[in-house]
């Protein structure tokens, strides 16, 4: 573009000169041309250039950091190979955050997304009152997940918190919320669909306002149910909006840190618990790549192993919807 | 005839009834303890009706060295407030580009950006640590704001609004009577793009204030926290004065839920539109 605008006749302010046969008819001078021609690179430069040095950079370096012994205080960074994803991959902590981290993304996924699609399409009903319904169900994801891991830690507290007092009045016994690992999975899973349930609610409901109404009306002359209705017109259809909020579901459920983190206090709350029983993959990146270690190229190799499991559980994932979500017309 | 699908009888508005209660009780027993003293925390039943301690409470907090109750609070408006004003900007200009102007590569670039929106961010926050080491920046707020200035579902977001919401007739009216394209996007452009702008700015605001993880990392000085820095110290203390620490929460909660309470049917909007564009 730039060299476009130097191979222009002399500079034209005011004058216009005739222009070459390639040109359009409508001339510009060359202000113009450079108005037209480079503007909107003016316009997306500040987001390139800021992307390139805080997104884009960043994401390559942690590959480079992963291949080094690397830590804050080292004069020498020798370039050691895969040996930081050797360490990584023979380290127990390492497959316990890995368990955890699924775990987590199992018990909470799965019935965040089951219960968003039923609240979606009761809000796709005829409702008076509509706003406050919405924004009620919206109001968990507006509010701060610090905050509310704490709130949810006392909750779940094991000696005066609500829920096991709850649990007390129809018989069952004090759960240890905190030390047993299934119970703290469950805790954590808890705050994670209470936050996230009702958005993606909402991105469901978006997606079936835009079915058409005869399909249903069809079906219902054909003496489908609505149970029917909703598994074989309205899932099927959902397929790509399903598809999309389970892999954006996917993206974040498995870099979880917040919450474990703040769900568990005292000195042990980055390793999850003393026994590390909620410790997640990010956690356990944090924990290495941080104070007090500060082991940067351990943790640059966890991130990158995290990545790479992000994206083998997103394809399995959309597999997985495609095969499922297929109602009668499976063949697209 | 009406598929019954769509009727919503008295189970319909009982169980959204419900949902939103059990949506709202958190928070409600957030302001609930954050109003009671700290013994009524071993009460057997937990209270669940509001006390009259707030104030006491809050004082407590306020002068609780180990928080930096007040610093979190005004640092977390700075960054947040400079942060959204930078991405509404950034992304307006970059949107209104990719939607309405011809340049070679705008596909590309497009396409480039909606690819990044799907990389984890976390991946990258060793680097960035690395490379706010070398700058000098660690402990200080520009190592938190600097990164958060453009956003690529900001850029994304703005798209979509500004190829729908602004005519093409508009853009070339403006331009036959001689403007400029800045010109014609300061007045032709901008004023159309402000719903939009005030979703995004909304929706970046409120995720700037909770943002935890890059804060945690990088401003590792408990003299200059965030909001949620100062209730995360609160709430590792050894001590465990819970009245207090919810007085925290509910604090640091509020200036969200009436942002929520004011704009609230804007956001559901923005969300609902994003979702079927995308």
């Amino acid at each position: 573009m730039s060299t476009h605008v130097s191979t222009r006749p002399g500079p034209a302010r005011g004058h216009p000169q005739p222009a070459p046969d390639k040109r359009p008819p409508k001339f510009r001078s060359w202000p113009t041309t450079l108005d037209v021609k480079g503007t909107p690179y003016a316009y997306v430069a500040p987001f390139f250039l800021l992307f390139a040095v805080f997104g884009v950079y960043p994401l390559l370096y942690t590959a480079w950091v992963s291949l080094h012994d690397w830590d804050l205080l080292s004069a020498e960074r020798p370039f050691i190979g895969l040996d930081n994803y050797n360490s990584v991959l023979s380290d127990p902590d390492f497959w316990n955050s890995v368990v955890n981290t699924l775990g987590i993304f199992l018990l909470s996924t799965i019935p965040q997304l089951l219960l968003a699609l039923w609240i979606a399409n009761l809000l796709n009903r005829g409702l008076r009152t509509r706003t406050v319904f919405r924004m009620g169900i919206l109001v968990p994801n507006i509010t701060s997940t610090a905050a509310v891991a704490i709130v949810f830690g006392q909750l779940f507290s094991t000696e005066f918190g609500l829920i096991n007092w709850l649990l007390g009045l129809v018989g069952l016994g004090p759960i240890d919320w905190h030390t047993n690992q299934f119970a703290a999975w469950t805790a954590i899973s808890t705050m994670v669909d209470w936050r996230w349930t009702g958005y993606n609610a909402l991105i469901f409901l978006a997606a079936m306002q835009a079915i058409p109404k005869d399909l249903y009306e069809s079906a219902a002359i054909d003496g489908a149910r609505p149970v029917r209705q909703f598994w074989s017109i309205t899932v099927p259809l959902l397929r790509p909006t399903i598809l999309f909020c389970v892999v954006v579901s996917t993206i974040g459920g498995l870099q979880l840190f917040t919450e474990p983190l703040l769900f568990n206090s005292g000195t042990d709350s980055i390793r999850g618990g003393t026994l590390r029983q909620s410790q997640t993959i990010t956690m356990y990146m944090f924990e290495n790549a941080f104070a007090p270690n500060f082991n940067f190229g351990y943790g640059s190799a966890i991130a990158w192993l995290l990545f790479l499991l992000i994206i083998a559980v997103a394809l399995v994932n959309a597999a997985l919807i495609r095969r499922f979500s297929g109602g009668r017309k499976g063949s697209d | 005839m009406e598929s019954r699908l769509f009727n919503a009888g008295r189970l319909t508005y009982l169980t959204l009834i419900v949902a939103c209660l059990l949506s709202f009780f958190p928070i409600y027993w957030m302001f609930v303890v954050a109003t009671k003293s700290n013994d009524a925390m071993g009460e057997v039943p937990p209270p669940v009706l509001p006390g009259d301690m707030f104030g006491d409470n809050a004082s407590r907090l306020l002068e609780n060295p180990d928080a930096n109750f007040i610093t979190g609070l005004v640092n977390s408006a700075i960054v947040a407030g400079a942060v959204t004003l930078s991405v509404v900007l950034f992304s307006a200009l970059a949107g209104f580009a990719f939607a309405k102007l011809q340049f070679r590569g705008r596909n590309g670039m497009l396409l480039f950006i909606i690819a990044t929106m799907a990389v984890p961010t976390q991946l990258g926050i060793i680097p960035l640590y690395i490379l706010m080491t070398k700058l000098g920046w660690t402990d200080q707020l520009q190592a938190v704001i600097v990164p958060a200035l453009v956003s690529a579902f900001g850029v994304f977001f703005m798209r979509q609004y500004a190829a729908s919401a602004v005519p093409d007739e508009m853009i070339e009216a403006a331009r036959v009577d001689g403007c400029t394209t800045t010109r014609t996007f300061i007045s032709v452009v901008l004023p159309t793009l402000r719903p939009a702008a005030a979703v995004l700015g909304l929706l970046t605001f409120m995720a700037t204030w909770n943002d935890f993880i890059w804060p945690y990392a990088v401003l590792g000085d408990p003299e200059n926290p965030t909001v949620q820095l100062s209730l995360r110290a609160l709430s590792n203390g050894y001590y465990q004065d819970m009245s207090q620490v919810f007085a925290g929460t509910a604090i640091a909660t509020l200036p969200l839920l009436i942002a929520f309470v004011v704009f609230g049917r804007q956001i559901i909007g923005g969300i609902m539109e994003g979702a079927v564009k995308s």
